[in-house]
């Protein structure tokens, strides 16, 4: 798995024609299913490139690795506000880091 | 499929790095030109910069000139690079970073106002939002920009480019755009060699999966000059996660280790330069540390400070988010255990090496009406982003001064016809090859018999035939690729692309007859650098009536 979609948080970004996370997806790999929940296409074509996850605008997504890269389970986050990125990663003992990184002048 | 059909001035292809930095340079040069933006994904979030950059690799710092850069390239490449086109992209390199800032990317500073070093020739930056800072400029201009279309072929009347086609994936259109002048800026090729990652990680790639040599394919199929396809790339990287090394080895200054700690470049590799040598022999030592039975090999990390290895995971949140993942998921931290290193599969690039269109010091390319910018353009090696934005800046003047008197062409509406049968017919076939069979048989091809990663990357030319021979049987299929929906389709023509690149590499690889470029180009039957006979260019150029690829050599300019 690459990533992971929590369907209990995603609000299926109601109103919007597209979806953000599928409208950002380099790969065009999100779309929304039928009750308008996000969904990934095929998890083997997904670059892991975070682009979804920066993108939801309540969290709703989660970078992981694919289980061949690692058997133990880790899992980031990221929030972005105008010029600041804010990501939050969970180790496999469930330990959380938080990073604060400018983004834009 | 229905068509839309779109006239512009300046049709540009590819909205990365060099795609969005032409669309600025028009509008800075004249604001009324007429721009389309063709772009495969969103430009917000596309290509090589989806995830960010945490440094800009090419800039001339105080102590170094445009002239002292273009010898620095010209020794990292064994002397077979053009230092014409080199030189125009160092003399602006500074301008267009520059540039850059100003539109809002944060760039790391001394307390005098100048940029810091990193390393001699690059800065550090916080590039996380370098992609939606360049979109956002872009859009903020009279550029109509198409996202979701992929370019699939260039609209060619037999003297010269009028255009291009584009599959809209979203409205499933043909869109037939006619331009007086065609920018190609799609990046270069990953996906032609089976990747390290496989099966569910085989997207856990170094290079952008999406940039599936879509504008090489399309100038190769219109007879348009390709040079040094056989100066591949394969980056030494993070195992696994494909992080770039740099960050550590520049960044923090980690030397590369073997599994005995010894630090092999200097131990073992004095004869190659040592810890000084060239960007390729440091893929080379560490293969050649797997073979001495002294591997894995690392960069060692585990003497960073608490503040050196913050630093260090902040980097790569602004570029490679996987390699923090990875050590979230050890439970580790550079600190406590050494990052393990090796190199991926090859890739054919002109932005790290110098794969791409033969053009000219303005950016034509050798079909009127066609230029080419970024990791499309050959020749000119370690451009990097900031060369990719002067490559743009260039191409768009030239396309600029070269359309004061031309008007859009007419196109025969069976060229047309053509395309979309193309199209069509792969969604409506119900039995054939999927693009998931064709893209595994030609990985195959290319990683068992052109040098790949199950080969230690080594190039023989009875192994060389056989890839040209399995390819041209490969290549004859592409018309049985079958597509069940509108995102599969663009995975067929990606892979009919992907064939169409591997072809052509295969004949330069086996055209050069020397042993140039270490492990990007090594040829097991002539191991030697043969300076008497190969300090020159090899180019190709596909003849379209007999299906034929004839090489070309070219003295060195
Ligand atoms: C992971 C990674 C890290 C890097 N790190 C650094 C770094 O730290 N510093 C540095 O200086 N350089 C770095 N580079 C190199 C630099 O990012 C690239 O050289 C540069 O972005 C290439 O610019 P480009 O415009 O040629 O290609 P890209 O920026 O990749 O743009 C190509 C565009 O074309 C689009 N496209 C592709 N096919 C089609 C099609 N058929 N139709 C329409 N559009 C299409 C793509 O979606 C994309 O938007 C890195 C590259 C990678 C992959
Ligand atoms: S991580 Fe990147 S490639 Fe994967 S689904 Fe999200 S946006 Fe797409
Ligand atoms: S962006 Fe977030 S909320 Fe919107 S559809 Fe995607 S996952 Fe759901």
């Amino acid at each position: 798995m690459s990533i992971f979609i929590d369907k209990t948080i995603c609000n299926g970004c109601k109103g919007l024609p597209e979806a953000r996370c599928e409208r950002i997806c380099p790969g065009n790999l999100c779309y929304r299913n039928k009750n308008m929940k996000a969904e990934i296409r095929d998890q083997s074509a997904c670059w892991t490139c975070a682009c979804c996850v920066k993108e939801c605008p309540v969290q709703a997504i989660e970078l992981r690795l694919p289980f061949q890269i690692c058997s133990n389970s880790a899992s980031l986050k990221a929030r972005l506000t105008k010029d600041k990125t804010i990501w939050s990663i969970w180790n496999s003992q469930g330990e959380k880091e938080e990073f604060i990184i400018k983004a834009r002048n | 499929m229905d068509i839309k059909y779109i006239e512009t001035d300046i049709l540009i292809i590819g909205g990365g790095a060099a795609g969005c930095f032409a669309a600025l340079q028009v509008y800075k040069k004249s604001p009324r030109c007429k721009v389309v933006v063709m772009e495969k994904a969103h430009i917000e979030r596309s290509g090589c910069l989806a995830m960010g950059l945490n440094a800009i690799n090419a800039y001339i710092h105080p102590e170094q000139t445009p002239e002292s850069y273009v010898d620095f390239v010209d020794r990292e490449f064994e002397g077979v690079i053009r230092k014409d086109l080199v030189l125009t992209i160092a003399k602006r390199l500074n301008e267009v970073v520059k540039e850059v800032e100003a539109l809002g990317l944060p760039i790391e500073k001394n307390d005098d106002g100048t940029y810091k070093k990193r390393g001699s020739r690059s800065v550090r930056i916080f590039g996380e939002r370098l992609k939606p800072i360049l979109a956002e400029a872009v859009m903020k201009t009279t550029a109509k920009v198409l996202n979701r279309v992929v370019a699939t072929n260039f609209i060619y009347d037999g003297k010269k480019v009028c255009g291009a086609f584009g599959y809209g994936v979203r409205d499933n259109c043909l869109y037939v755009i006619r331009a007086k002048a065609v920018i190609v800026s799609t990046g270069g090729a990953s996906g032609i060699y089976k990747p390290i990652n496989t099966g569910g990680a085989r997207h856990l790639m170094w290079y952008c999966p999406w940039n599936a040599g879509t504008g090489y394919a399309m100038g190769i199929r219109i007879g348009a000059e390709m040079t040094s396809f056989e100066n591949r790339f394969i980056p030494l990287r993070v195992k696994d996660v494909n992080a770039p090394t740099g960050t550590i080895a520049v960044g923090v200054y980690s030397k590369q280790v073997n599994a005995l700690g010894e630090d092999y470049l200097g131990c073992h590799y004095q004869h190659l330069g040592g810890r000084k040598c060239l960007t390729q022999y440091r893929l080379f030592a560490t293969l050649e540390e797997m073979k001495a039975c002294r591997g894995p090999c690392y960069l060692d990390t585990t003497n960073l400070n608490d503040e050196e290895e913050k630093q260090l995971k902040e980097d790569y949140l602004n570029m490679n988010p996987q390699i923090v993942l990875l050590w979230a998921s050890n439970g580790m931290g550079p600190r406590k255990k050494p990052v393990e290193i090796r190199g991926t599969e090859p890739y054919v690039v002109g932005g790290h090496c110098q794969a791409g269109y033969w053009v000219d010091t303005e950016r034509r390319t050798t079909i009127p009406g066609l230029y080419a910018a970024g990791e499309s353009a050959g020749g000119a090696p370690k451009k990097y982003v900031s060369g990719c934005w002067v490559e743009g800046a260039i191409a768009a003047s030239t396309a600029l001064n070269d359309i004061d008197d031309t008007s859009t062409t007419d196109i025969d509406g069976a060229i047309i016809e053509k395309e979309k049968s193309r199209l069509s017919g792969i969604l409506n076939r119900t039995i054939g090859i999927t693009p998931l069979d064709a893209r595994e048989r030609l990985q195959k091809i290319m990683d068992e018999y052109a040098g790949g990663i199950s080969f230690n990357y080594m190039l023989h030319e009875n192994r060389l035939l056989e890839a040209r021979q399995l390819l041209q049987c490969l290549h004859k299929h592409t018309n049985e690729v079958m597509a069940v929906d509108n995102y599969n389709l663009v995975e067929a023509l990606e892979c009919i692309d992907r064939i169409d690149v591997a072809r052509t590499l295969v004949e330069h690889l086996m055209y050069r007859k020397e042993t140039r470029w270490a492990c990007y180009q090594t040829r097991w039957d002539y191991p030697q650098k043969d300076d008497e006979h190969w300090l020159k260019y090899v180019n190709s150029v596909y003849d379209i009536e007999t299906n034929e690829i004839k090489m070309i050599e070219r003295p060195l300019q």
